[in-house]
């Protein structure tokens, strides 16, 4: 899919998906998934697996992974394209409500949505462990490897990037 | 206050210094470092961003470049943090494009994919054990209806959020109110 169409699609789609964003770009991935690989087939699911972990090989916010589908889609533009449709709406919004709210501090509704909210998007965070560990449908090997990953990232303070360095390590030697 | 261009390297620098997520370096720069904000204006700010929807990190930016340059901090903030990521991601997807069918590459993925799931796993495992402490019974139903609905049926996101937003939040509110009466 290539030209102004595929680029129009890529837009209209993760605008519209970012408003429904909930507790940032991990909660997204579920419904990035749904949308790449089951509904438009745009990818498969071994290339999502794979767009996943290059996004977070990659220095910066994990929304960039929707630049990863979009490039897979529309190349350079398609990249770009999916990034500010998926960033630039709510931050319009996010820019808008901070400039009413100067002060949200006495209201007790901000901290009641965000009582709602959390259990929410920690369920979505969830999902999205699940599903991009489905798509990539590892060995035993591979889950007892997630496994190990989650134990030291959930009992040490070790920065990220050597944990998936290492995954990448074991993988290169054959381990998986 | 900073300059557009000192507000622009600031973003730039804690993005690229973000793996697996910013926030704990927006925090860094903004309140240890430059002193930008105290930390609970931080917090405050963040708090607004984080139940907003879309990317936190991003919304962060644009609310803080506002406060501290009007629209053009905002824009300038918002491109520092998302300008050089954006490239080094497009980079990696052009590589990947071409070089992604080698054996080699395959073996490397697959594994950096186990251990990312894991990462995900234990921030979500981080985040969860708050409300398991509290023995938050509403807490813990919204968080599993959402990950059945979601990950395991797979139905589609913005219907999910219809029903369970409004949901846990009259949960909370009614919970909130029986503990206050």
């Amino acid at each position: 899919m290539m030209g102004a169409g595929a680029l129009f699609t890529i837009a209209l789609t993760f605008g519209w998906l970012s408003l429904f964003a909930v507790g940032g770009a991990a909660a997204a991935i579920p419904e990035i998934h749904r949308i790449a690989v089951d509904l438009n087939h745009w990818m498969t699911d071994p290339q999502f697996a794979d767009a996943y972990a290059i996004s977070q090989l990659s220095p910066g916010p994990n929304v960039l992974i929707v630049s990863l589908v979009g490039y897979q889609v529309a190349g350079i533009a398609g990249s770009l394209v999916a990034m500010v449709s998926m960033c630039a709406p709510t931050a319009a919004l996010a820019y808008g409500v901070s400039r009413l709210l100067h002060r949200a501090g006495s209201s007790p509704w901000p901290a009641l949505i965000q009582k709602a909210l959390v259990p929410v998007s920690i369920g979505l965070m969830a999902a999205s462990g699940l599903i991009v560990a489905v798509a990539a449908d590892g060995s035993r090997a591979a889950a007892v490897l997630t496994l190990i990953a989650a134990v030291v990232a959930a009992i040490t303070r070790v920065n990220p990037i050597w944990l998936l360095l290492a995954g990448g390590a074991l993988g290169f030697v054959g381990f998986l | 206050m900073p300059g557009l261009l000192e507000l622009f390297l600031a973003f730039a620098k804690m993005s690229l210094a973000g793996f697996g997520g910013v926030l704990v370096f927006a925090r860094r720069a903004i309140v240890d470092k430059h002193r930008w904000m105290t930390a609970n204006e931080f917090n405050e700010t963040f708090a607004l961003c984080h139940f907003l929807p879309g990317p936190n990190i991003v919304n962060l930016s644009v609310v803080f470049g506002a406060r501290i340059r009007g629209v053009a901090g905002s824009i300038v903030a918002f491109t520092g943090l998302l300008g050089p990521p954006f490239l080094i991601v497009t980079a990696l997807a052009m590589t990947y494009a071409r070089y992604g069918d080698l054996p080699v590459l395959r073996r490397v993925l697959d594994g950096v994919s186990c251990a990312a799931v894991g990462l995900l796993f234990a921030v979500t495992w981080r985040m969860m054990l708050p409300l398991l402490k509290q023995r938050d019974p509403v807490a813990v139903v919204a968080l599993i209806a959402v990950f059945i609905a979601i990950g395991v049926l797979r139905w589609p996101l913005p219907q999910v959020l219809l029903v369970a937003v409004p949901a846990s939040f009259a949960a909370t509110w009614l919970a909130r109110k029986r503990v206050a009466s």
